[in-house]
């Protein structure tokens, strides 16, 4: 789908002479650059600045006397290394689940035959069509009654359940493999489990990536579960402690952008380790960062 | 003979269900049930304390007849969708053609549109209650006081709040719908926009004539998606809004019906009454979803 063209032709086209077109698009290109990168620019700005500066009026872009001190008071105020340990812990986790839990699933919706897979692959598909609002409530019951509220337990399990989009994934994929190709590894002698690790699983590894990738950041982004089932500081996860932050710093200007550098910086690195995966699953899947 | 491979045929489907087990097991616990124990709450009274209490239809009469704070939160809501998406539809459309031109720096722009989409919405709106913030700390009442104008109150009036948040929103998914325009575009043959030249088309004719139409089904597709995720709206609300004393902003101005459904279930602990609000906002999102596809349906084949 990305590649049908060749990268540079030119599409909808625009005629050689026409450079006032090209100027246009320039103009409203470098505008809405710089409109997507003033937020950050400000942020990371702030976030060094002292707190004379921050008063100061007029606001300054350029920093007189720049200072670390809104970072060292964000670990030193609030833990914020056991914050990032946490989201860290939880989101990798949950991606390392839904890598092989989905993937091993998806092989068995794929090319088994056994009773119940049609409708149990539609229940999965339906689901995706419920809006969380729906499951929080009945959830952070089931894990209060469970003992789980403000435990690791908590925060990962019940989030490992979304995997249905997962499911569908990687069953679209595998059931493009050819049938020959299982059937070889079965004549061989494969187990089931064998033929998913040698043969399934080194064909979809690109899927796996991506899905790996999305898995990762929404859950590193995730906001709302952490706060319905934590309650103590040490508990939350970097955005529940970014809000959190704000609320409790909020005059502390510079301590909360340091905050949010913080919390930003991790992804902007997957993000650029991971470009083309993410850029390419959007085009062909439509998941949501 | 027969037996052995009826035994074997077995043993491959303990297999399969051995594949299955555990997402399906936590998806049964953790993600179907829950529907059903919320359709269930959603017809009586529930304080997580005590066991739910029968009341019959009593939630959803007085969501519907008994609630003005319902009927606000609907309203923002509306507002918020009916501005966020087309207008975001719109600009990341423009975008996503004005990027598959052929210019410099095409993957510097496309990096820095989708850069939002991969910050987390709520550093997201932590910086911008930065930037909204009011006196003279804040960049955009500097800015607008240095073109000459009055500076806004932004998320202190009532009247700015819901578009403050709106700016943002818009600011925030602009370059994740350009991704899949840019997706869109390139599916569109190259032999249309020649055909159309030597016709005689120019750029904007190209645009209309050939760009749009064949675009349909991304913009359909997109169209859907923004709505279903600008409805359900929650995180900035919470950030930007909320304050020690709840969530919405000054006289509600800035409450969404997902800001009001974490109110009433998880500050409030009305889980019966949260559960029903659930159930209506997943009705109106599958109505939405409905008449959406009537709308963008199209008996055209291209």
């Amino acid at each position: 789908m990305w590649n049908t063209k060749k990268a540079d032709s030119p599409g909808i086209g625009i005629r050689k002479d026409s450079a006032v077109v090209k100027t246009c698009i320039y103009a409203f290109l470098i505008a809405g650059a710089v409109t997507m990168a003033l937020p950050y620019v400000w942020m990371l700005v702030t976030s060094i600045k002292p707190l004379e500066e921050i008063q100061s009026y007029p606001p300054t872009f350029i920093v007189k006397n720049p200072t670390i001190e809104p970072y060292t008071d964000l670990f030193s105020m609030v833990p914020m290394g056991r914050y990032l340990f946490n989201s860290l812990f939880v989101a990798g986790s949950i991606t390392l689940f839904n890598v092989f839990a989905t993937s091993l699933a998806g092989y068995a919706f794929a090319k088994h035959k056994f009773w119940g897979r049609d409708k149990l692959f539609f229940i999965f598909l339906g689901s995706l069509m419920i809006p969380w609002q729906v499951n929080i409530i009945p959830g952070f019951v089931i894990v209060k009654k469970l003992g789980w509220l403000n435990t690791y337990r908590g925060l990962i399990i019940p989030s490992m359940a979304w995997c249905a989009f997962g499911i569908f994934l990687n069953r679209q994929f595998i059931y493009s493999i050819p049938d020959d190709l299982i059937d070889a590894a079965r004549i061989d002698g494969c187990g089931e489990f064998m033929i998913y690790r040698k043969v399934i699983f080194p064909l979809i590894k690109p899927v796996v990536a991506t899905l790996a990738i999305f898995t990762f950041l929404q859950q590193w982004n995730n906001f709302v579960w952490p706060l319905v089932i934590t309650h103590t500081s040490n508990m939350r996860t970097v955005p529940l402690a970014l809000a959190v932050l704000t609320g409790q710093f909020g005059a502390n200007f510079a301590m909360v952008m340091a905050g949010a550098v913080v919390a930003t910086i991790p992804m902007l690195i997957v993000y650029l380790m991971f470009q083309k995966y993410i850029i390419k699953g959007i085009a062909m899947t439509g998941l949501k960062g | 003979m027969e037996q052995e491979s009826f035994l074997r045929k077995l043993n491959k489907q303990k297999v399969s269900y051995l594949f299955i087990a555990l997402p399906a097991a936590l998806f049964f616990v953790f993600q179907l049930a829950p529907v059903f124990i919320s359709f269930v709450w959603s017809f009586t009274r529930y304080d997580v304390v005590h066991a739910p209490r029968f009341v019959g239809l009593a939630n959803y009469k007085e969501i519907l007849f008994g609630d003005p704070l319902f009927w606000t939160a609907i309203w923002n809501t509306t507002v918020y969708v009916v501005g966020v998406v087309p207008i975001g539809i719109c600009l990341s459309l423009i975008l996503a053609v004005a990027i598959d031109q052929k210019i410099k720096f095409k993957n510097f722009f496309k990096s820095i549109f989708f850069l939002p989409t991969v910050t987390a919405i709520v550093a997201v709106s932590v910086i911008w209650k930065w930037l909204y913030a009011g006196e003279k700390y804040g960049l955009f009442n500097y800015l607008i006081l240095k073109m000459g104008f009055q500076p806004i109150d932004w998320l202190a009036s009532p009247t700015w709040t819901l578009p403050s948040i709106m700016i943002m929103s818009i600011w925030a998914g602009v370059g994740y719908n350009m991704i899949l325009f840019l997706a869109g575009l390139q599916t569109i043959p190259q032999v249309m926009y020649e055909a159309a030249e030597i016709d005689g088309a120019g750029f904007w004719k190209k645009f209309f004539h050939v760009t749009l139409p064949l675009l349909r089904p991304t913009i359909v597709f997109v169209t859907m998606m923004s709505f279903i995720f600008s409805f359900q709206v929650f995180e900035q609300v919470y950030i930007m809004t909320g304050g020690m004393g709840g969530i919405g902003g000054v006289l509600n101005s800035g409450l969404t019906i997902v800001a009001y459904l974490y109110d009433k279930g998880f500050q409030k602990f009305q889980m019966g009454y949260a559960s029903a609000l659930a159930y209506i906002i997943f009705m109106l999102i599958f109505v939405l979803t409905m008449i959406n596809k009537r709308l963008m349906k199209s008996n055209v084949e291209y």
